[in-house]
């Protein structure tokens, strides 16, 4: 007889929030100086703090995934959107544009990358692993024209604010991340376009049969990605004040995907939790930022990395799940 | 009238071999160059620098960009030799697996020239000689600085490069042996930062919360990670090129605004302009003269002193 897990266990949320806590509680007790929190220049400074700002683009664009996801999709260019995203907010930053543009521009730019990837998807029918890997191949390589190879720098206070600005001693991204994430809440939790984007996910057929129109939920929540990665660019960009396109958010589409699966939403589609995904992306940082201030060395972390993720995403699972206390209770009934 | 076209076809080509001589009397250089890719700053200054040293000693250049690829390069040196040119520099852009297409070039009797990276092969005839700055110098000379600076003592972090990168590894060694001869200087840490702005300045982050105030310098193995940390450290709270002191190695112009704005103190350079260089090994090697396998591109130290008189005259 298998026994049943009770109902916390298998909660989307519970196994990847233990995760988090128990890297958290095992740094605070054994990474010197890792859970100090000072306050410096009117604002906490510290390795959690850390966590919380450099988390805020991948929980951005995991928020993106995990519509796309839920779809039954995949959006492969987001790393190379954000490319593309930084470099133009750079370019009129340098050259001293008023910040509405700054802004509106890029943004405008990776709202029409996104529209062309759901376009390849929902019109042409082009599979979505093959139709936005055009654009992650390609976006890259535009960014890197508009930056002539060189790293453009910049020096806008009012455009820095953006990564660099404080409020009430939390960084001002941490704030724009929490509104995005409020609002994707709000807009596919208090609507129907949630159970929209998961029906198309579980059964595209059936939801075309109950009159669901696949391709503008898909068209808007490609662009949404779209629109999440070039915000994601310019936080990245204004990070390090220049846009450098070779290497700003490469294999950032990786880390996103795995919030998402990390957060509990299945690469099948069909269900998708939010929150997940923001675990997922708060698990990710706190993996680097735990290896950067443990000081592993770099090779070491990628297999550190592989290893949580597995581990993770098999637990995750309700068949593993099953199979494991399946195991448990035969060896029990055998002792 | 058979033998009429016979002697047509005869005349005919005698006149093309001796057009083709003369056009070879010319001596216009014909020269390939196989680029890696225009992956950063550097690199497009290098490629500039052949360019216009092939423009200005007349020499006709056959530019190709590889875009990271070695089977690319390949294709590349593949097709030179099908265009019968007079010599080939190559920047390789990973350094093993060059000995077929070297091999063919060799029979074809046309020399290489390997421009900022070196390749193992098992028979170094291969190429005529490789033209690349020496890391381990590099490294030595940021170590003597840092030295100086600190009059013998203090607290050193290291941004290191990509893992495996042949500049990373030698200006790493170059720098720790040298340091080692002052043991009152410690290596706190060191850690990759991948030749990136954007992960010097997390990695520096992370430094800065586990040492604070108690570095007194940061190396970083290119400007790029040097940068990024001149930023962590005024989000820090701190100011970069008095609190904590910075040397980086390459010397780009970004580098040298960092030194006129006093936030960072030295640069160890690196220079990419070897274009009228590998003209000139080129053209020795032609005439038949015997050359070192390895010539040095002869780097130097800037300080923050010199860097508003130097900066003008900056190419790269």
């Amino acid at each position: 007889m298998r026994q049943k897990l009770p109902d916390v266990l298998r909660s989307p949320y519970f196994w990847s929030l233990l995760f988090l806590a128990a890297l958290l509680i095992f740094n605070i007790l054994f990474t010197e100086r890792f859970g100090v929190i000072e306050v410096r220049d009117g604002h906490f400074y510290g390795n959690i703090m850390d966590i919380l700002r450099r988390s805020v683009p991948t929980v951005l664009l995991g928020t993106g995934m995990t519509l796309v996801i839920a779809t039954g999709g995949i959006d492969l260019s987001v790393g190379a959107v954000i490319a593309v995203s930084g470099a133009i907010g750079a370019l009129l930053a340098r050259d001293g544009y008023p910040l509405p543009v700054i802004i509106a521009l890029p943004l405008a730019a990776a709202l029409i990358s996104g529209v062309w990837n759901g376009f390849l998807v929902a019109k042409i029918g082009i599979q979505p692993f093959v139709a936005t890997l055009i654009l992650m191949v390609s976006g890259r390589g535009i960014a890197q024209l508009l930056c002539g190879g060189q790293i453009i720098k910049f020096s806008d206070p009012s455009f820095e604010y953006i990564s660099a600005g404080f409020i009430l001693g939390f960084p001002f991204s941490m704030y724009l991340a929490a509104a995005v994430l409020a609002a994707v809440q709000t807009v596919t939790r208090k609507t129907a376009l949630g159970l929209f984007i998961e029906s198309i996910g579980v059964n595209p057929a059936a939801s075309r049969c109950v009159g669901i129109n696949a391709t503008s939920i898909k068209l808007i929540v490609y662009a949404f990605s779209g629109l999440c990665a070039g915000i994601a660019g310019l936080l990245l960009t204004t990070e390090i004040r220049g846009a450098d396109a070779n290497n700003v958010g490469l294999n950032l589409e990786m880390d996103a995907i795995l919030a998402t699966v990390i957060g509990g939403t299945a690469m099948t589609g069909g269900k998708f939790y939010l929150a997940g995904s923001v675990i997922g992306a708060l698990i990710i940082q706190t993996l680097t930022t735990t290896i950067l201030a443990r000081g592993v060395t770099r090779p070491a972390t990628l297999v550190v990395k592989a290893i949580v993720v597995i581990s993770i995403s098999l637990i995750q699972s309700s068949v593993f799940r099953s199979q494991l206390s399946g195991l448990l209770a035969g060896r029990g009934g055998r002792a | 009238m058979k033998h009429k076209r016979v002697l047509l076809l005869t005349l005919v080509s005698v006149v093309l071999l001796a057009f083709g001589c003369a056009a070879f009397a010319a001596d216009t250089l014909v020269v390939g160059f196989s680029q890696i890719g225009a992956e950063s700053g550097w690199r497009t200054a290098e490629t500039e620098s052949v360019i216009s040293a092939a423009k200005d000693l007349g020499i006709d250049l056959k530019f190709s960009d590889a875009q990271q690829k070695q089977e690319n390069q390949i294709s590349a040196i593949r097709a030179f030799i099908a265009q019968g040119v007079d010599g080939i520099l190559l920047a390789p852009v990973v350094e093993t697996g060059w000995e077929p297409v070297l091999t063919e070039a060799k029979e074809a009797g046309i020399p290489v020239i390997l421009l900022d990276r070196g390749i193992t092969v098992a028979d170094e005839s291969l190429y005529v000689c490789k033209i690349t700055s020496d890391f381990i110098f590099e490294g030595e000379q940021a170590a003597k600085w840092t030295a100086a600076e600190l009059g013998g003592k203090g607290n050193v972090v290291q941004l290191q490069g990509t893992p495996g990168a042949s500049a990373a590894i030698e200006r790493q060694k170059g720098f720790e042996d040298e340091l080692a001869k002052t043991p009152d200087i410690k290596i706190l840490e060191s850690q990759t930062g991948d030749f990136t702005m954007e992960l010097g300045k997390q990695v520096m982050e992370a430094f800065l919360k586990k040492y604070g105030n108690d570095i007194d310098v940061v190396y970083a193995h290119n400007d790029d990670m040097g940068l990024g940390a001149v930023q962590a450290i005024k989000e820090a709270g701190l100011k970069p090129g008095a609190d904590i002191k910075l040397i980086t190695v390459d010397a780009t112009k970004a580098a040298f605004e960092a030194m006129v704005a006093g936030e960072v103190n030295a640069v160890v350079e690196c220079n990419p302009l070897l274009g009228p260089l590998a003209f000139e090994t080129l053209k020795k090697a032609l005439a038949g003269e015997k050359l070192d396998k390895w010539i040095v591109q002869v780097d130097q130290v800037f300080t923050k002193d010199q860097a508003a008189s130097v900066i003008g005259s900056r190419k790269y």
